[in-house]
């Protein structure tokens, strides 16, 4: 984490889409009245995916507006979370695991490919495709090392299949999500090396 | 109640108490930052920490748990807490140690050394070394508004400015961005803070984060000679505390009392020192050809003679302004009765309050503590929040409560609360009185807008029948309450100094052509028109010594010591803090000067004497710090009365906050406040 500041250059306007707008009438709805402001982080979610998955200052405001709170109650929201991208992505936001588990599966090699390929984090490849960021554990420490690519999983990587990932993407051509060696979920890699014989209604 | 032991002490103490209220029922002081009692409770900068037994067994802050949370012993021996056993010793020494991390060593250049909270518990509770060698964090410092410096160095995250923004201001101007040990309290974007109490977050701050700007650099605490008295500013009497050094004022700071201001003052309050500077008569003028120059007390008392005795009784005037302490505005009117004129008025804005109605007519029956046993409000062509942001607050405080209906008639502004708007003007109000359903113990507040007007009478009748039709007079409740905007007012209408059988009243003194001679007290806000030989007696250059042709230069309110009235009728008395500048002289006894030239003396010689026969006609103003309570009768009286409005709007009875009196329009601050208030207005409007 660093000190987080509304980016340079921003917008003159935000407004949500009539779309994005009813659905924020149905969050808000689901509060009792007065409490409309427990509705704000869905709301900047929304409105961060409306924006190509940054937040701009118009839409916090907006936000603030739509749920009848002081700005700064909004951006303290904003700058809160590490998930509200306060600077423009790129259009695959690649969000890196460098927590321990990863760190000891190889995740430097993952962040090596990304400095040559991308640059260094926060910065938006000219083609504005790529831009990424070193994040805490996501959860998938199983699959280490892992990256969160806009809102999906790709685990188990390295620096070939990521490279191969990368790509892809750039190309625009489909690619596979969750592990990259085609395991399933948390399966053990390989064959079983516990509970390998079968049990319960099974076994008979 | 609850029986609880603090370290053996036994207390009784309600179970809703929190275990450092408890403590401090049984004398423990506890070290704390984040508390504070007029605040929501925080519970993060740990400094509060206490050993329990009866509950978990940990380090507890002591502010964030209740008496009730605490389990007795097995055989029903009360819980207990410890202030002083090793483990306490231990976490306090620990969190101090966490606090002083990053805090700077800069004391030696700080403005809050030698009144810092974080100072006085490190030295108390702290341990003397550090053990950490890193770099420190370091912040950028925040631009929040023209009154309040920031260092956010120094900034230990107690969070409570950014408390006190949202909830007693109502601003919610503060917040902390980011988290952990990036987290920063800022304003949104570096935006100034648009609250009139704002300057109270310096006050909060128990470091030197946030700091009066305009004090920057200027002085120690321990330099400063403390003067406890009331202030002028608007018609409230904030208790407040006056730092001086030599002969100059340095700060204004609040003193707590729970009847009036709680421990809020605003910004006018707290930030006019510099006007009491600037724009200063210190010596007598006469008008010359056109031109005023300085004269001596001789030349100036006997120009203002020869001009009285040539002048008949009815042709004489006196007006008394906003600032004049009761004293003073007595001494007038002993004077004016020698000379014989019914011409007298203390109502420079033409509200048509009035003594004949009785005492209850006019004043702030409800009482600002009684605010918070309201059960409703109606507002009737006020705008508290600019005539008296302390009261406003008061007002805030109940509604944030709940279960609060406001009503407001008159113009619409953010008064930082929620009401239902009813209408501009008498004719709502009207419909209003026909057609809502009574509400227990409503609270009825008047602004000086719906009074000063042609037909203030018949809205001051209005509203008295919206108090008796509506549920605000009742047994044990007068919610028939005016809100006054100028210090003087109550005590002067106290006096009865309104025009007598024949007289003119303020309007009409200033008209051309009315009056030869007019004595003014210090009113400012009433332009008089040319014609009149105007004496004007006050501390500074403005509207009413620009007009004058005698300047007598009295005293500034920090400069006399004199009674006041706020406008619930509670009598207090302010105490001279430093002299006069130059050769000007506290007005009751200039007052008393201008009798000797006339020839003909007041009967008195001192301060003490005017008090003695100030008290032997009005008693009531014997019972300082006390209110000596309006009759409801009063009321019911009064809304018996036909009453006519006409259909125009109320008009705001202030147009800027900043701008109310003399002493404001002499300072810069309060102009640079008020620039920027006129800037927020201007992007509002766009």
């Amino acid at each position: 984490m660093s000190v987080r500041r509304l980016a340079e250059g921003q917008p003159e306007s935000f407004e949500f889409t009539p779309e994005n707008r009813a659905w924020l009438d149905t969050q808000i709805a689901k509060y009792p009245d007065g409490r409309q402001a427990s509705a704000v982080v869905p709301a900047l979610w929304q409105a961060q995916k409306q924006n190509d998955n940054w937040l701009p200052q118009a839409a916090i405001e907006s936000v603030a507006d739509a749920l009848g709170m002081a700005k700064i109650r909004v951006l303290e929201i904003a700058t809160f979370y590490s998930m509200f991208n306060l600077a423009p992505v790129g259009k695959y936001f690649i969000q890196l695991c460098g927590t321990t588990p990863c760190l000891l599966a190889g995740s430097d090699e993952i962040i090596d490919v990304l400095q040559r390929r991308v640059g260094p984090q926060r910065r938006v490849t000219d083609d504005g495709l790529f831009s990424w960021l070193e994040v805490e554990c996501l959860g998938a420490c199983c699959n280490a090392p892992m990256v969160q690519i806009n809102d999906d999983y790709y685990e188990d990587l390295t620096a070939e299949n990521f490279e191969k990932l990368l790509d892809n993407l750039a190309a625009g051509r489909p690619v596979k999500t969750g592990s990259q060696i085609g395991r399933v979920s948390s399966e053990p890699v390989g064959k079983l090396t516990s509970l390998t014989s079968l049990y319960g209604d099974g076994a008979k | 109640m609850t029986k609880i032991l603090v370290d053996g002490v036994e207390v009784d103490v309600p179970s809703d108490f929190t275990l450092l209220q408890a403590c401090e029922q049984a004398g423990f002081e506890i070290p704390r930052f984040c508390y504070h009692e007029r605040l929501s409770i925080a519970g993060n900068c740990r400094m509060c920490l206490v050993e329990v037994k009866g509950g978990p067994p940990k380090p507890q802050a002591s502010c964030a748990m209740s008496v009730k949370d605490l389990r007795p012993g097995p055989n029903g021996a009360p819980p207990e807490v410890f202030t002083k056993s090793p483990m306490v010793k231990k976490a306090r020494e620990g969190v101090m140690e966490f606090l002083l991390i990053n805090h700077p060593l800069d004391c030696p250049i700080c403005d809050q050394g030698g009144e810092c909270d974080l100072q006085d518990q490190a030295l108390v509770f702290g341990v003397d070394s550090s053990r950490y060698h890193e770099n420190k964090r370091a912040v950028e410092d925040k631009y929040i508004g023209v009154l309040v410096k920031t260092e956010m160095n120094r900034c230990i995250h107690c969070t409570r400015c950014v408390r006190f923004t949202a909830e007693v201001a109502g601003t919610g101007d503060m917040g902390a961005i980011g988290r952990g040990e990036d987290m920063e309290i800022t304003t949104y974007l570096e935006s100034a803070m648009s609250s009139e109490l704002q300057g109270n977050v310096a006050d909060l701050c128990p470091v030197g984060a946030l700091l009066p700007k305009p004090q920057s650099f200027r002085g120690r605490p321990w330099e400063y000679q403390k003067t406890e008295t009331i202030d002028v500013m608007d018609a409230l009497g904030a208790a407040i505390r006056v730092d001086s050094r030599g002969r100059e004022v340095m700060r204004i700071l609040p003193r707590i009392n729970d009847l009036v201001n709680e421990e809020w003052i605003s910004d006018k309050t707290r930030q006019i020192v510099d006007g009491l500077k600037t724009q200063r008569l210190d010596r007598p003028y006469i008008r010359e050809n056109g031109r005023l120059r300085p004269a001596s007390w001789q030349e100036a008392l006997a120009a203002v003679a020869a001009k009285t005795k040539a002048t008949p009784a009815s042709r004489i005037g006196a007006l008394v302004g906003d600032l004049a302490a009761v004293e003073e505005s007595f001494a007038l009117k002993l004077l004016a009765e020698q000379l014989g004129t019914p011409n007298l008025d203390c109502r420079q804005d033409g509200a048509k309050l009035n003594p004949k109605f009785g005492r209850a007519s006019y004043l702030f029956n409800a009482t600002i503590a009684g605010i918070e046993q309201a059960g409703a409000a109606l507002i009737i062509g006020a705008n508290p929040r600019k005539e008296s942001p302390v009261l406003n607050a008061r007002i805030r405080k109940r509604w944030l409560r709940g279960d609060f209906k406001i009503s407001l008639v008159g113009e619409r502004a953010d008064l930082t609360y929620d009401y239902d708007y009813l209408g501009a003007g008498p004719e709502s109000l009207l419909q209003f009185i026909r057609s809502a359903a009574p509400a227990e113990k409503l609270l009825v507040i008047v602004g000086q807008g719906a009074l000063a007007r042609d037909d203030g009478e018949a809205v001051l009748t209005l509203a008295a029948q919206a108090a008796q039709s509506l549920g605000g007079v009742s047994d044990g409740w007068n919610g028939f309450s005016v809100l006054h905007t100028a210090a003087a007012r109550v005590g002067a209408l106290d006096l009865k100094f309104t025009p007598g059988a024949g007289g003119l009243d303020a309007r009409a003194m200033a008209k051309s052509g009315a009056l030869d001679l007019i004595f003014n007290l210090g009113a400012d806000e009433i332009a008089i028109e040319p014609g009149a030989f105007v004496v004007y007696i006050g501390a500074h250059g403005d509207r009413g010594a620009h007009r004058a042709d005698v300047i007598l230069p009295g005293a500034a309110y920090t400069e006399k010591s004199g009674l006041y009235v706020n406008t619930e009728g509670r009598v207090q008395r302010a105490f001279r803090v430093v002299f006069p500048p130059g050769e000007a002289r506290e007005d009751w006894a200039v007052l008393r000067a201008l009798s000797g030239a006339l020839g003909n003396p007041l009967p008195f010689d001192s301060l003490a004497a005017l008090r003695r026969r100030l008290v032997e006609t009005h008693p009531h103003f014997a019972q300082v710090d006390e209110i000596a309570p309006g009759e409801a009768a009063q009321i019911v009286a009064l809304a018996n009365h036909p009453a006519v409005a006409m259909k125009d709007p109320f008009a705001p009875a202030i147009e800027n906050f900043y701008f109310t009196n003399p002493i404001a329009r002499a300072s810069a601050v309060m102009a640079e406040c008020s620039a920027l208030a006129q800037g927020r207005l201007a992007q509002a409007a766009e």
